[in-house]
């Protein structure tokens, strides 16, 4: 019997053990319209899946007992006790049936014309107060009908009824073992409920720590707990297989939706796909199948729309014309391999290069020094696509980067490999479950903590006295690793725990002692971690850390290891990137000492989002910087609280907003939607078609008093209205900005320079345009250090807005050595922050700044900035241009 | 506390209504007394190990391991802007959101019965920060009880981590 049948027995005969007492319960409660509900969709359901399968003598039982209950809940018949008898007797039928499907793997032979017969007549009310009782003119197996059953039916309690038919059965001597045959399938296989299975792997977790702290305690004693320990330790090992095992699905259910996606891909493309899957049946975590099922559906998008070429082309190239894509699942060593492969154009790294200059996600000088693999990793970063336009297939940017973030999280890796011409394939690694993990325990500064032993690829001993030894690149330390130069990070370093030091330099004084290194590697980044000791690997039981430890991005968990101590475990994402984060401020802090000009010229040109919404031809614009991401929701899963759309989007409720109030709802498809995040928070525009990204002089002729539109933009030679994000945040979120901004004034200078000091994207991109449209000319640093560096450069600005809260130097100090001296002493200077209180307006003040705006009431900043500038006027004391 | 005897309401005269009595763990910080609902309260411990957890805020002494459960240690003298003490202090461990959260403190009274009666707003003088976490006062013959607001206490920005920059 195939896998679909067996789901099939056990599923229906659930459902039919509740019909039996539902009916029941309806007939005690005829007015009752949730049972009858219930009752209807059960006998559906039922019906449904029966003729899904070709069990036409099932499928017709089911259907008219259906139209019965059709009519009892359209009100054209009572529920009557005949009534009720009917569809007690139409179960009684489908469970025969089941029972003899299950036994043979097919319906028996024979029809139900006698029962169906006496269904029709209740239908037509011929039947209604006495039942006639169905001649038996049946073969010998087929099941009891007897009168007596019926009128036993009707003298019983109304709970006992469902039982009644197999007592009857019984009597009337019909061989025993018939009866029992329907309940066999589902004593083969119970649903247990997820949360029990995770309480049960969360016991699993505690039992296996407990485990591990007896192992430590009988360790390298010959005591009488030695032989129970172990026996204890093997059952422990076995149970915490057997529980992970319940939580086990096969990949397969991952894949089940990718061959429509590819029919429906190749018939929007035009693209002709041969899609060919093994290994669907490997097993994994279904916590961790849940987590890959969208990264999947991604990548086989994006193989289709980016990767097999055109027919035609390929056989321009001497390919087939039917490109080939293979997903491989298998087990490999604790982890599963996922394999997508496609045979088509392969990256093109020219391409990917023009891309990453025309994003300015690196300057071409940068991209020569890069190898190839380092140029191809651009892919997985944000806002990266290489579509030429933006298609509803992929291309819309948002693809690789957030497949790449859901694997890790999961603490998997992506990696692929790629031959122009040959294709690409995508090597995803994941583990098998996300409860119990192997991990390496190291020390650093006096701690110990955990590595994901998955992210580990090798440990080397480093000594002055050895070959292997660390080196100094100006502040930055390097390890000779089989000729090549292994960037390091000191462990102690990043987690601010060499006292005394604010750059790499404390590990020189190090340098006589043995240091161990873990390199790691996370994405194509290698990298090597400096840690003081490396203990023994273990298998650790990963637990989240406390909400108010979770911004800290080094840690993945916490964990108690087997002598009960709690350590944290690290996250080598959060470690490379904060590397990354420590090379940029080491150049940053490099170009302020030699004074070098930190090149931050705005030149106008911003990336623009061109989207259709309400009105039939006329396009719109929002920054692109301003979204977060662009998705396709499935119209079916919008829903509505309080009377307004929300989307259940990565685990929040996220409001949906039109970009016109008069939007037309979709029935069904999928529905394109703007995702703009800020902090937690988020919010879905709703678009009628995404259509281009393009880049273009930022020149927004700012708008008459139109609400949502920020005023008017010539993009690519048409005239676009730029949309007001922050009006539709306010009115997604009324508690994103507080009250709406005030209209703004005309009372600026001709051709004012404004220096905006925020390291928050959002908020720069947020307030850039609206200011730019009232005539500001906007530069931007990212920090105070930035800002300060264009003061010793002698820039001049008419006004200067800065943030409070930033890395480095924050708003007061900037402000303070922006007061203190130099040309910008009597510049007006406006704080933009998050916190208002009473407090900080003072602190403000005192560090000298002449305003403090609310983030939360940005547009007030062209009002504030107005009246700084006029105070300063007043005072005879005005920036100079 | 020696003035348990006389809040508990004892009167048989007047038997004691529901709702006008509380139960409170009370504990002192700095030499204040501080009083916690005693269904919020999972446990008292002794003096534990304290494991560190690196760029968390100061307020954050670290974790501990609770019986399997990893329970956060808040050090109520730096929550509270109390000069540190340098005794080895007590573990009151309660329970907020679904999270386990372990106050250090100095020392753990009894569990107190107090009438509602006594209880009073907090004064509008008293220290903000105090203030943002404390729900009220109960008069004690001798001595101030301020109830603590364990949501209150457990949230906000005072958390913010150091940030590697």
């Amino acid at each position: 019997m195939d896998d679909l049948l067996r789901d099939f027995l056990t599923e229906t005969q659930e459902s039919l053990a509740v019909l039996d007492t539902e009916v029941v319960a309806l007939e005690q409660d005829p007015t009752n319209s949730a049972i009858l509900q219930d009752i209807f969709r059960l006998m559906h359901t039922i019906k449904g899946t029966c003729g899904f399968l070709g069990l036409a003598r099932l499928e017709r039982v089911a259907h008219s007992a259906e139209g019965i209950l059709a009519m009892i809940r359209d009100a054209e018949m009572t529920v009557s006790p005949a009534a009720v008898t009917e569809i007690l007797q139409a179960l009684d039928r489908i469970k025969w049936l089941l029972g003899r499907l299950e036994q043979n793997g097919q319906e028996p032979e024979g029809d139900d014309s006698d029962l169906l017969a006496a269904l029709d007549r209740l239908k037509t009310g011929e039947a209604a107060p006495s039942i006639p009782p169905p001649v038996p003119q049946v073969p010998q197996d087929e099941p009891p009908q007897g009168p007596a059953q019926t009128a036993e039916i009707q003298a019983a309690e109304p709970p006992a009824v469902a039982r009644v038919p197999v007592a009857a059965n019984k009597e009337s001597g019909e061989p025993p073992a018939r009866e029992v045959r329907p309940g066999e399938t589902a004593n083969q296989a119970i649903r247990v409920s997820v949360d029990l299975l995770e309480s049960l792997m969360t016991l699993v977790s505690e039992l296996v720590l407990t485990r591990n702290q007896l192992i430590q305690m009988v360790r390298g004693k010959d005591s009488e707990f030695t032989a129970p320990v172990q026996r204890l330790s093997l059952i422990t090992s076995d149970i915490q297989e057997g529980v992970m095992r319940t939580r086990m699905q096969p990949i397969g259910n991952a894949w089940a939706t990718l061959p429509r996606l590819v029919r429906d891909l190749c018939q929007e493309t035009g693209k002709k796909v041969d899609l060919q899957m093994s290994g669907s049946e490997t097993d994994l975590d279904r916590q961790v199948l849940e987590m890959i099922k969208d990264p999947l559906t991604h990548m086989v998008r994006n193989a289709i729309d980016h990767g097999i070429e055109a027919p035609a082309q390929r056989l321009q190239t001497g390919k087939p014309e039917t490109g080939l894509l293979s997903l491989t699942a298998f087990h490999e060593g604790g982890h599963i391999l996922i394999r997508i492969a496609d045979d088509g154009q392969g990256l093109m790294v020219d391409r990917i290069k023009a891309r990453i200059m025309q994003q300015e996600l690196a300057t071409e000088t940068e991209l020569r020094a890069m190898a190839e693999p380092q140029i191809l990793q651009y892919i997985f970063k944000p806002g990266f696509s290489t579509a030429e336009r933006v298609t509803s297939v992929s291309g819309r940017g948002v693809g690789m980067d957030v497949v790449r973030t859901n694997i890790e999280r999961i603490g998997g890796t992506i990696d692929f490999a790629s031959t122009v011409g040959r294709g690409t394939t995508f090597t995803i690694k994941i583990p098998l479950t996300l409860a119990i993990v192997s991990a390496l325990i190291i020390e650093a500064a006096g701690e110990r903590f955990a590595v994901p032993q998955i992210s580990v690829s090798e440990l080397v001993r480093a000594s002055p006295r050895s070959e292997q030894k660390v080196e100094w690149l100006n502040d930055a330390p390097v390890l000779r690793l089989r000729d090549r130069l292994l960037p390091l990070i000191s462990l102690a370093h990043i987690l601010h725990r060499d006292r005394g030091t604010d750059n790499g330099a404390p590990i020189a004084s190090k340098a006589s002692d043995d240091l161990f290194i873990v390199v790691c590697q996370v994405g194509a980044f290698t990298f090597g971690i400096i840690v003081d000791r490396v203990f023994d690997t273990e298998e650790i039981v990963v637990k989240p850390v406390a909400p108010m430890l979770k911004d800290i991005a080094l840690f993945s968990g916490n964990t108690i290891l087997g002598d009960g101590s709690v350590i944290m475990i690290l996250d080598p994402n959060g470690i490379a990137a904060a590397a990354s984060q420590m090379a940029i401020s080491r150049s940053q802090n490099q170009d302020a000492a030699v004074g070098a000009p930190a090149p931050r010229a705005h030149d106008d040109r911003a990336t623009f989002l061109i989207f259709r919404a309400g009105e039939t031809d006329e396009l719109k614009a929002v920054p692109l910087a301003l979204v977060a991401r662009l998705e396709e929701f499935n119209v079916g899963k919008i829903e509505h609280s309080h009377g307004k759309p929300v989307y259940q989007y990565r685990g929040h409720l996220m409001p949906l907003l039109p970009v016109r109030a008069d939007h037309v709802w979709k029935n069904a498809g999928r529905q394109p939607v703007l995702v703009f995040v800020d902090g937690p928070r988020s919010m879905g525009l709703v678009v009628d078609e995404i259509v281009d990204i393009v880049e273009d002089r930022m020149q927004v002729e700012l708008s008459a008093d139109r609400e949502g539109v920020l005023g008017t933009a010539i993009i690519r030679g048409k005239a676009t209205d730029v949309i007001d994000v922050g009006y539709y945040l306010r009115l997604a979120l009324a508690d994103w900005f507080g009250p709406a901004g005030t209209p703004y004034g005309d009372n600026v200078p001709a051709h004012p320079r404004l220096l905006i000091v925020d390291d928050s994207a959002f908020f720069r991109n947020l307030i850039t345009p609206q200011l730019v449209a009232e005539g500001w000319q906007v530069i931007v640093a990212k920090s105070a250090d930035e800002a300060l560096s264009l003061r010793d450069e002698g820039q001049m600005f008419d006004a200067v807005i800065s943030d409070i809260e930033m890395p480095g130097m924050n708003g007061y100090e900037f402000a303070r050595s922006v007061r203190q001296d130099g040309v910008w002493s009597t510049v007006p200077l406006i704080a933009l922050s998050a916190h208002t209180a009473e407090r900080d307006l003072a602190r403000g003040r005192s560090a000298g700044f002449d305003d403090y705006v609310s983030k939360s009431d940005y547009g007030r900043v062209s009002i504030a900035l107005q009246e700084a500038i006029k105070r300063k006027q007043a005072e005879g004391l005005g920036g100079v241009s | 506390m020696t003035e348990r005897n006389a809040l508990v309401a004892t009167d048989a005269a007047r038997p004691p209504a529901h709702g006008l009595e509380q139960e409170y763990v009370t504990m002192t910080v700095g030499g204040h007394w501080f009083g916690v609902p005693v269904l919020k309260v999972q446990d008292v411990l002794g003096h534990q190990r304290v494991a560190q957890v690196p760029l968390a805020s100061p307020i954050i002494s670290g974790s501990i391991n609770l019986r399997g459960r990893i329970v956060t240690v808040i050090d109520l003298h730096r929550r509270l802007r109390l000069p540190p003490s340098d005794k080895p202090g007590m573990n009151v461990v309660v329970e907020c959101k679904g999270e386990l959260y372990s106050l250090m403190i100095d020392s753990v009274g009894e569990v107190t019965s107090l009438l509602m009666e006594r209880f009073e707003p907090l004064p509008t003088t008293m220290d903000a920060l105090w203030r943002s976490v404390a729900d009220g006062v109960f008069r004690l013959d001798g001595s101030l009880l301020i109830i603590l607001d364990i949501e209150k206490l457990l949230d906000g920005d005072a958390f913010a981590s150091v940030h590697v920059t």
